[in-house]
């Protein structure tokens, strides 16, 4: 475990500190139930952070929203200083058409709790489908860079099985080669091993512990207190639709100030 | 030491296991079922009679069956009668995904029109449809290309020359089948889980090419089944184009018995021909399920024939001990 502290501080990218992601007093609800209370962070190029709380928090809610799946109903979200959503022209925001938003999410990979592969294609195919068809990479280059990324999380003998025919932890490593091969500058996670067997968990983890390592801006929401501790450059803990709690994972996790932090901590540590 | 009992020995033939087979295997005797062989003695027996007593019905002249099974009025009633069928089918299936689309869109001028498409059409039978169509030139005698309440006109045409029988009929059939067709698509829709548009979307694919290749690919698997049923009371209900003299199977075969007067015969011709079309139909049915079924949890089955082969050995395997490979 502290190895694992010791390389994870020495990535390269961590030390240039521009903000990728800039979340500022972002509030959700869902008619009269407000999720998010205005939530404001910041990610740093780079680095990794981990979003934790008990389920109903928010986290997973607000994580949609950094790529628009959930429309936000206050604040603002910028990545790479660019508004989510919405466009700024001189003093007025105007709200952009399907075919902005997708433009934007190319550069916004996601992995889903529940991998969310299309059934109806090889692994391989679930890679190649999104740069042919979106950012219309030639086919035979994109074949090529999908084999690479398939190696990359161990499973490249498995490019021609369908979804239905891999283990729920081969199936998020390729739900993870697929959102790679867009070349996203940010990838959000969304209770990754969740929906996994635990003998299965550590593969997944062990593919995002090497992203980490090399310099992938992660926002992970996730239980997995090991994987937070040992990988993520900041946690933030939330509950009831507001961040209770940030600060590097060492702090956080063993000196929490609030008393829902250690709560929540005690109850799955 | 071998057992004997009426029990099915479980796991027998189906786990493929290759162990060979041991002194503890259950030796079952296959459960009997006599009811099975009295009622399909029964049953033969009452199609023989039926089939005696049509073969020696004095009422019916064989030699007119025969002769007019590939009669070329009748063979070219086929042909209009499948062109009719095919070209109402695709056009329509078109127009049922773009009206699914609508009536699934947030858009409510879309969803709203698609709606009341789907209302007017489902609403009113076929037959009525059919009769309007054919008598459009009783409605409005010119058809006009222009701007609505001013002088101003493209082009105007008789409505006879423009909507002959045929197309009238083709019209009906593709109007009214694109109101089914748009459910059923609508249908397959909404059965692809919400994940994959959401996975989709992530990827920046733009909602259109999300539905062409990642929902609707999906969809085919619900959609493909009751649109092969659709098809098929497309090819039957093309008779009904009868009404309105268009040449097809079953007015080119009315036409036909009110000269010779041998109505049951022409019927019988008629029937075997729609029977025959109709199986035959069925063929790309299985095929499309098995393309659109790939990747699925279950594995694609086998051919017909295969089928057919293994319900052969089927009837014999409480018999057989274990796999073939023992």
């Amino acid at each position: 475990m502290t190895d694992a502290l010791a390389t994870h501080r020495t990535r390269p990218a961590a030390a240039t500190a521009s903000p990728l992601l800039v979340a500022s007093n972002v509030r959700k609800q869902y008619g009269s139930v407000e999720v998010l209370k205005g939530i404001s962070l910041t990610v740093n190029a780079g680095e990794v952070m981990c979003l934790l709380g008990p389920s109903g928090s928010g986290k997973s809610t607000f994580l949609r929203c950094i790529n628009h799946l959930e429309r936000i109903d206050g604040g603002r979200i910028s990545v790479a200083g660019e508004l989510i959503g919405y466009a700024q022209r001189q003093d007025r925001v105007f709200e952009m058409n399907p075919r902005e938003v997708a433009r934007q999410r190319r550069s916004i990979g996601m992995v889903f709790q529940r991998f969310n592969l299309f059934p109806h294609m090889s692994a391989l195919e679930n890679i190649w489908a999104a740069p042919v068809g979106v950012k219309k990479v030639p086919k035979q280059q994109a074949l090529k860079r999908g084999m690479e990324l398939l190696d990359r999380v161990g499973l490249a003998h498995l490019a021609k099985a369908y979804p239905a025919q891999l283990s729920g932890g081969q199936q998020q490593r390729v739900a993870i080669a697929r959102a790679l091969a867009m070349d996203p500058q940010l990838l959000l996670f969304d209770e990754p091993t969740s929906a996994l067997d635990p003998e299965l968990v550590g593969d997944v983890l062990d593919v995002m512990r090497t992203l980490a390592a090399d310099g992938m801006t992660m926002i992970v929401v996730t239980h997995e207190i090991g994987f937070a501790r040992s990988a993520a450059d900041n946690v933030v803990f939330m509950d009831g639709g507001v961040v209770v709690e940030s600060g590097v994972p060492a702090a956080v996790f063993d000196n929490p100030q609030h008393p829902r932090t250690t709560a929540f901590l005690n109850s799955v540590m | 030491m071998k057992q004997v009992s009426t029990l099915p020995a479980p796991h027998v033939g189906e786990t493929g296991s290759t162990t060979a087979s041991t002194a503890d295997d259950v030796v079952a005797v296959p459960l009997r079922h006599p009811w099975r062989w009295i009622v399909a003695g029964a049953l033969a027996l009452g199609f023989v009679a039926l089939f005696s007593s049509l073969w020696t019905n004095p009422n019916i002249d064989h030699a007119t069956i025969s002769s007019y099974v590939f009669h070329p009025r009748i063979l070219s009633g086929i042909g209009l009668t499948l062109v009719v069928t095919v070209v109402s089918m695709l056009v329509s299936t078109v127009l049922g995904v773009l009206l699914a689309v609508m009536r699934l869109s947030k858009n409510p001028v879309m969803n709203a029109f698609a709606w009341f498409y789907v209302w007017v059409f489902r609403g009113t039978p076929l037959l009525i449809q059919i009769v309007f169509w054919g008598y459009l030139g009783l409605l409005y005698s010119q058809i006009s290309l222009g701007i609505p309440f001013t002088d101003f006109t493209v082009f105007s045409v008789d409505t006879n020359t423009l909507v002959p029988a045929f197309t009238a009929g083709l019209l009906a059939m593709t109007l009214n089948q694109a109101a089914y067709s748009a459910e059923i698509i609508r249908g397959g829709l909404v059965s692809v889980d919400a994940g994959q548009q959401e996975a989709a979307a992530s990827l920046g694919m733009s909602p259109a090419y999300t539905l062409f290749r990642v929902v609707l690919p999906q969809a085919m698997r619900v959609i493909t089944p009751p649109m092969g049923n659709e098809t098929i009371s497309m090819l039957k209900n093309t008779s009904l184009l009868s009404v309105i003299a268009v040449l097809e199977l079953y007015t080119v075969a009315t036409q036909i018995s009110s000269q010779n007067l041998r109505q049951v015969e022409l019927l019988v011709v008629v029937s075997c021909w729609y029977l025959f079309l109709t199986s035959v139909l069925s063929v790309p049915q299985y095929y499309l399920e098995r393309h659109y079924g790939r990747g699925s949890a279950r594995q694609p089955g086998p051919t017909p024939l295969g089928r057919l082969m293994s319900s052969f050995r089927k009837g014999k395997q409480p018999e057989s001990k274990g796999p073939v490979n023992d």
